[in-house]
């Protein structure tokens, strides 16, 4: 039993479904608790794991940065620079209806991928950016110790994302989130603003893309536009809807499902499938999270968990 | 006090005017609301009562016209912020929050809460805590006054009709308003649910909050409402006591339709 490669990749595994809860837990917040249907996920994630590799990147001469900064320098940046970008998206536009903010989003996450795809001197175009530092490695190399001790830092950056809206969610702010979903005439008539609280939620919501962007970056130590496609969203909205919106803990079990459906059936494909076809065998993964999507919606409406009532916690029943 | 909070009239409307891409359904309507009354608006339909009631409320801008609540400018506000002001509203066909509860409704509409700045649930989770406390306190006190407080930890959804216009009465009220606008406050509500409503009209009024009422009921207006202002197509017709008004020839001319001699 090799147990050392067995152990390195769960690790790698579960370093992989951490960062896609901790977007996925950005993205519950705008839809599961805001009813904001931003389908640009994947360019608040480029932003954020850009950001991060230039301020934390070793010096090059053909590009901007980078400018060697600590590792969580780069996390934070990382979350300032999305929550920038989501603020000047959502200041313009927020103030429409779902279908046209699903749109607008959608084609912002495409440009902001063409621009890293074509602003060489700013994001090294389409080779990208590498040898991104990989926090601790110079003492712990490459191997399992250094995948364990970035699944804590994972894990950890996790917890306290968690703690943070697990915090806002019941709180007289997150009251006001739900009432503006309920009834945003009626929210407003009891002196609640609704563009100020939904901006705020889409930025948060985007701050916690973009460090899941910047979590992966270190973790890999490159990254490149190809990084960023729309898949990349419709991934983490299956996490969210398998799991069960409206719950921090649907989101958190999406993540980790769907990446598991997602690696398991890579390598079914890469292994059963002859190279010639490998490329066409890689979209029968989008079809079968599509299924999958199709399943839960039929038999389970509110994803795995299901939606719970959340009540702020000062209003409890004793 | 607020400045003005004196003998002055609470609300001053001055050439009010409203279209919707056609002839005006609100056409140079000024008048004012004595402080500590309870002023009917009643008029037949298509009078422009609703359309009225919206722009005082903020729901509508207009067209022109002025506003001034307790001698401030609020004409081009935004509804949020004239309930910040002093100035509430219900709802025609009541607007709960279903799957909130009760409690959550009425603690909704305290202004100002510190806890809605999301930063300070963070920071500072105390001072949030203490002041959920109070609000929630506060939510108690008004859902008992309108008798819904056994309900309070029931989503809003299972309330009946007239319960949810107490409810909105209450969330209303938690924000202590000057002045509040009841749109049709007995449509649709069962008699005894109606009658408590009045009761608590009647009690608000008499600690200080003045009304503008606008209703069907003529029974409800001729109970509650001194003075009682008449429209028709989009113009004030006149504005005296409930008597006065059932009396006057120009009134039931609008009512029934007839054309003045």
């Amino acid at each position: 039993m090799e147990l050392i490669p067995a152990l390195s990749y769960l690790a790698f595994f579960l370093v992989f479904a951490g960062i896609f809860a901790v977007m996925a837990l950005g993205l519950n917040l705008q839809w599961g608790f805001t009813g904001l249907f931003n389908v640009g996920v994947a360019g608040f994630v480029a932003v954020g794991a850009y950001a991060s590799a230039l301020l934390t990147g070793p010096p090059e001469p053909d590009r901007l940065g980078g400018f060697g900064l600590p590792v969580l320098v780069g996390w934070i940046g990382a979350m300032v620079a999305s929550g920038i970008a989501a603020f000047i998206v959502g200041v313009a536009a927020l103030r429409l209806r779902e279908d046209y903010l699903a749109i607008t989003t959608f084609g912002i996450a495409v440009v902001i991928q063409l621009v890293a795809l074509n602003a060489q001197a700013i994001t090294g175009g389409p080779f990208g950016i590498q040898s991104i530092p990989k926090p601790f490695a110079d003492a712990l190399g490459a191997g399992l110790a250094w995948n364990l001790t970035y699944l804590g830092l994972v894990v950890l950056v996790l917890g306290v994302a968690w703690w943070a809206l697990d915090r806002l969610v019941a709180s007289p702010w997150g009251r006001v989130l739900r009432a503006i979903r309920e009834d945003e005439l009626a929210a407003a008539s009891l002196g609640k603003r609704a563009a100020a609280f939904r901006l705020q939620s889409f930025v948060l919501g985007c701050m916690l893309m973009g460090l899941g962007g910047a979590l992966y970056a270190h973790f890999v130590g490159y990254i490149a536009p190809e990084d960023f496609l729309p898949v990349l969203t419709f991934q983490v909205w299956a996490m969210l809807i398998v799991g069960g919106s409206g719950r921090n803990a649907g989101a958190v079990l999406g993540a980790v499902l769907v990446w598991a459906i997602w690696s398991v059936s890579g390598g079914l494909i890469r292994g059963l499938l002859p190279a010639a076809e490998q490329a066409r065998g890689a979209a029968l993964q989008v079809v079968l999270i599509g299924v999958l999507i199709a399943a839960i919606l039929v038999l389970r409406p509110r994803g795995v968990l299901g939606e719970r009532a959340t009540v702020s916690r000062h209003a409890a029943g004793d | 006090m607020a400045e003005g909070g004196g003998a002055g009239p609470i609300l001053v409307a001055e050439g009010l005017a409203k279209a919707f891409g056609g002839p005006r359904v609100v056409d140079g309507v000024s008048f004012a609301l004595q402080r500590g009354a309870i002023t009917g608006l009643i008029g037949p339909n298509g009078a422009g009562k609703t359309t009225l009631f919206n722009l005082v409320a903020a729901s509508l801008r207009p067209d022109a016209g002025a506003l001034h609540l307790d001698g401030a400018p609020i004409h081009g506000l935004r509804p949020d912020q004239v309930f910040g002001l002093g100035l509430g509203r219900t709802f025609q066909i009541p607007r709960p929050f279903p799957a909130m509860t009760v409690l959550e409704n009425v603690m909704l509409a305290p202004q100002h809460q510190q806890g809605e700045r999301f930063w300070a649930n963070w920071i500072r989770p105390g001072a949030v805590a203490a002041e959920e406390k109070r609000n929630r306190a506060r939510a108690m006190h008004w859902l008992d006054f309108v008798g819904l407080a056994r309900l309070a930890q029931e989503p809003a959804r299972v309330l009946s009709g007239g319960q949810r216009k107490l409810l909105e009465l209450a969330r209303v009220l938690v924000a202590e308003p000057r002045l509040i606008l009841l749109d049709e406050p007995g449509a649709g509500v069962a008699p005894p649910l109606l009658e408590i409503i009045m009761q608590k009209i009647v009690a608000l009024n008499q600690a200080g909050t003045s009304f503008l009422i606008v209703e069907h009921n003529m029974d409800l207006i001729a109970a509650l409402c001194r003075p009682v202002m008449v429209m028709a197509q989009g113009r004030l017709l006149m504005q005296g006591t409930p008597d006065e008004v059932r009396g006057d020839t120009r009134v039931i001319e609008a009512y029934l339709g007839i054309e003045a001699a």
